[in-house]
């Protein structure tokens, strides 16, 4: 579906990339790129000097801090902008960030590096080179400085902006310098040193957003919100079964609705209708008489996918395992076996902006403007859609209204574009209904757990067999990643190697087993993305056998991580915090559960009660997260509580259930989501030791579930194995 | 054709009569900070004022708004993001992605008119609106400082990420 990147474009001047820029203005768009076509010199100075790819001064000392990734409310461009400024040693009140596009990065030979932003990767994997482009502007700055003043470099200082020679009492501005820095030749990045975070002044700083106004007042312009001359507005509607084909419908039934232009066959199996104005599109499509052919899947349904599942948990093939020692002599010798079976469903992202993308195509240009997760993604889904050459394409970043993994993927874009190509010259704002985008998402995928556990007479764990039965997102989005039918994403947070998703227990005999069990329903990342599935089954079931060798699950959790220390602090600070041990009101019960992913590792605790009729309600929950630097620990905090919130959403209401081969729980009053109310109290617990750098948007969201669940566990004695919790009977 | 009173200035739509009124202001108005988040009156992204009441536009057609309710959208809440909401949102850093946000200020701006201090449970029972990134734990912050800072007994202040 994607095109390969590496293409060679001609290299833009910076004239012409100013220029180039400025379509984002025409576009009637205010990302920061806000420059009137054909202007003069001046003007050009005005906008200020273009240090390097980062770094763009201007006369008044504003700092401009070119920002790659994509920002839908994890806090990346103020983090990647704090970085950037660390080493620009600018002064943080003069900073503004401005989106690349993904048109310039390509002609500019991706010298803002790779734009998608998913795996909680938005500052981990880019951390280094922002840096040491704000310093090799920074000794560019000081370089033309000591050029100007005739003096040696090393004699100069600068902070906030002001570089000073201290020996001739002179100082002057960023600003006044960066027209020369800019025609200097910049340093070797091999030969930069960066800050040790000791010294850092920005960075490691709780730190408010740079991009909160325009949330304020209305004035932010979503990709829904888009207004561009003599749009026309489309809605649609693909067949409701996975699979099925769109046979035929009958356009003048609705071709005299208010504002109808036209009924598009969008692919063979999806329909649109076009008008003038987004609400007569979807009334009319409502209206459409539209025949389906709804093919073979129309006879799945949740239970047929089940009975695949279960079926899984005791299949002798599998795809992909992990082992040490015998796990199944291990636990066919133990005093005692403990087994459990688990599931969870499919679930649907539910952005609050629905998915929406705009398309305009003219002869000799494409223009697509989305919230997207991965803008050079769309830009080569533009190219293929249309046909058109990669460099006559251009992408217009929105900021999505929320990603969660759902906006790494390109369907829109082709929708848009095939609509778009009944319309030259006219562009089409392409919006789903919140129905169409929980019926056709990318869903978490479906899968059914198998735990047994083998213990010895004094409750050791001596063995265990975890086997996890279910769909596999590599099967339906990367193919490629499965090798020899091997495919270890699904074991996600159980691996053995350090450094991502390392299980935090050593088990002396350990099996742990994928199998593969597809379904025709379309799956993808979902925030957090298997260790959430996993991280419920292995923490969930850690209890069970904590129970079952008469040990406190905190106790019974420390003695098998004494190998990994990393695992174990984060448990600790989580359980100290979360007062492990420590009496509770009346009714009141905690949970702690661990896990790790992205890089980070979490623990959480939570408490809860379970009344009487079997209502929970969520009191308290205390996260601890290791990301190794913590950048910003506000924005830490605001993503551990978020994660919270989409967790217990998930662990308390959460699924996409299957009928007659269709998605079920089409808007917010089957597809329940927590509310204000429910929200419990979070404390977030930064146990940074500085030595790496972890994600910080997901690492957090797998331990919500285990934790409250776990604190159900002790409520009822009963385990919670099958979510969402409210189609359980807890009393 | 309708008359709407939008922000106090008087407009005339055309428009079918059982057009949302959300999808008035968006797409006839053209005021787009009013955001579409499910159509069924669920979620709250599309809250206005009418007449000092919180309510959710997407559900109300064209032909139940009189030219004398006086509805006001985000874009007239205030000049210069000057609402009480509108600062406390933005000392408290509520907003993740922003596009329910536009609806919490709205819901948070009607409970303070009605209740300048409400409680916890107040709160509760007023800031029904859906937030997918999650900000519930701020908005509560937020409406308590915007009531002129948060009560004894606030049950959530953001712990801003305390290191150990």
């Amino acid at each position: 579906m994607t095109k390969t990147m590496s293409i060679s474009a001609p290299q833009l001047s910076r004239r012409a990339f100013v220029v180039g820029s400025a379509a984002v203005a025409g576009g009637g768009l205010a990302l920061g790129f806000n420059l009137p076509f054909g202007m003069d010199e001046a003007a050009a100075q005005a906008a200020g000097a273009e240090v390097n790819a980062w770094v763009v001064i201007k006369p008044d000392d504003t700092c401009v801090i070119r920002i790659a990734r994509t920002e839908m409310g994890q806090g990346t461009r103020t983090g990647l902008a704090m970085l950037v400024a660390e080493e620009l040693e600018c002064s943080w009140k003069k900073i503004a960030a401005e989106q690349v596009t993904a048109h310039t990065n390509l002609a500019r030979k991706r010298v803002w590096g790779e734009m998608g932003t998913g795996g909680s990767r938005g500052i981990r994997t880019s951390h280094d080179y922002v840096r040491r482009g704000g310093a090799a502007a920074r000794m560019m700055l000081m370089q033309a400085a000591a050029d100007q003043w005739k003096v040696p470099v090393g004699e100069l200082t600068v902070s906030e902006g002001i570089i000073t020679h201290a020996s001739s009492k002179r100082t002057i501005s960023y600003g006044k310098v960066a027209a020369a820095a800019a025609k200097l030749t910049a340093p070797d990045p091999k030969s930069i040193t960066l800050k040790d975070a000791k010294d850092w002044k920005i960075a490691g700083k709780p730190t408010k957003r740079i991009d909160t106004a325009d949330k304020l007042n209305g004035s932010k312009v979503f990709g829904v919100d888009l207004k561009l001359p003599n749009m026309l507005c489309a809605a649609i509607k693909e067949c409701p079964v996975f699979g099925g084909k769109l046979k035929s419908f009958d356009e003048a039934a609705i071709a005299k609705m208010p504002g109808f232009r036209k009924v598009v066959k969008v692919s063979d199996n999806t329909v649109a209708v076009v008008a003038d104005k987004w609400w007569n599109a979807k009334t009319a499509l409502e209206a459409l008489p539209i025949v389906w052919d709804e093919g073979e899947n129309a006879k799945q349904s949740s239970a047929t996918i089940a009975a695949r599942l279960k079926e899984g948990l005791t299949a002798t093939q599998t795809n992909g395992a992990r082992q040490n020692g015998d796990a199944m002599k291990a636990i066919a010798e133990a005093t005692r076996k403990v087994e459990a079976v688990y599931s969870t469903p499919f679930l649907a992202h539910a952005t609050m902006e629905p998915m929406n993308c705009t398309v305009k195509l003219t002869a000799d240009k494409a223009e697509v403007w989305l919230p997207t997760q991965n803008a050079e993604g769309a830009l080569a889904a533009l190219a293929e859609a249309t046909g058109m050459p990669l460099e006559k394409c251009e992408v217009y970043m929105t900021d999505p209204g929320g990603g969660f993994g759902r906006r790494g993927r390109q369907d829109v874009v082709y929708q848009a574009a095939a609509i778009a190509k009944q319309f030259p010259g006219t562009a089409v704002k392409m919006i789903w209904s919140r129905e169409e985008d929980q019926a056709h998402c990318f869903y978490r995928p479906i899968s059914m757990f198998k735990g047994t556990a083998g213990l010895d007479a004094d409750g050791n764990l001596v063995g265990m067999h975890m086997r996890v039965s279910g769909q596999s997102i590599n099967a339906f989005l990367a193919p490629s990643a499965i090798v020899d039918g091997k495919d270890m994403r699904q074991l996600q947070g159980y691996y053995e190697q350090p450094g991502d998703a390392q299980m935090g227990y050593t088990v002396p005999n350990l099996l742990i087993d994928y199998v593969m069990r597809n379904t025709h329903v379309p799956v993808g990342t979902w925030r957090g993305v298997n260790t959430n599935q996993n991280g419920v089954y292995l923490e969930c079931f850690m209890d069970e056998v904590a129970k079952a060798a008469g040990k406190d699950p905190l106790a019974f959790r420390r003695a098998l991580m004494s190998k990994h220390p990393k695992h174990l602090a984060v448990l600790n600070a989580a359980a100290e915090k979360g007062d492990w041990g420590k009496p509770l009101p009346a009714g009141v019960h905690r949970g702690i559960a661990q896990f790790m992913g992205y890089g980070s590792y979490s623990a959480a605790t939570a408490e809860v009660s379970v009344s009487a009729k079997g209502e929970v309600k969520v009191h308290r929950m205390v996260l601890a997260l290791n990301c190794g630097h913590a950048l910003n620990p506000d924005q830490i905090a605001a993503q551990v509580e978020g994660s919270v919130a989409y967790g217990l959403t998930a662990t308390l209401y959460g699924e996409s259930t299957v009928d007659k081969g269709r998605i079920q729980e089409l808007n917010f009053d089957s597809y329940e989501i927590l509310r204000l109310a429910e929200m419990p109290k979070v404390e977030t617990v930064i146990v940074s030791t500085g030595d790496f750098w972890g994600g910080v948007g997901e690492p957090t969201i797998c331990v919500v579930a285990p934790a409250m669940m776990n604190a159900i566990y002790a409520a009822t004695g009963k385990p919670v194995r099958n979510l969402p919790i409210k189609n359980e009977k807890l009393v | 054709m309708a008359r709407l009173n939008i922000n106090g200035k008087m407009r005339d739509v055309q428009a079918e009569a059982s057009t949302p009124l959300l999808w008035v202001l968006r797409e006839w108005v053209g005021l787009t900070g009013t955001k579409y988040g499910c159509g069924i009156a669920q979620c709250g992204a599309c809250s206005v004022h009418i007449n000092d009441e919180v309510r959710r536009s997407c559900s109300i057609p064209l032909s139940e708004v009189k030219a004398t309710d006086k509805i006001v959208t985000i874009e007239g809440l205030s000049a210069n993001s000057s609402h009480p909401v509108q600062k406390a949102w933005a000392v408290v850093d509520v907003p993740q992605c922003g596009y329910c946000q536009s609806g919490q200020i709205m819901a948070a701006a009607a409970l303070l008119k009605k209740n300048p201090k409400p409680s916890d449970a107040d709160i509760d029972g007023a800031m029904t609106n859906i937030c997918r990134c999650g900000t519930y734990q701020r908005v509560r912050t937020a409406v308590h400082m915007a009531a002129g800072g948060a009560p004894a007994g606030s049950s959530a202040l953001p712990s801003n990420g305390k290191k150990v």
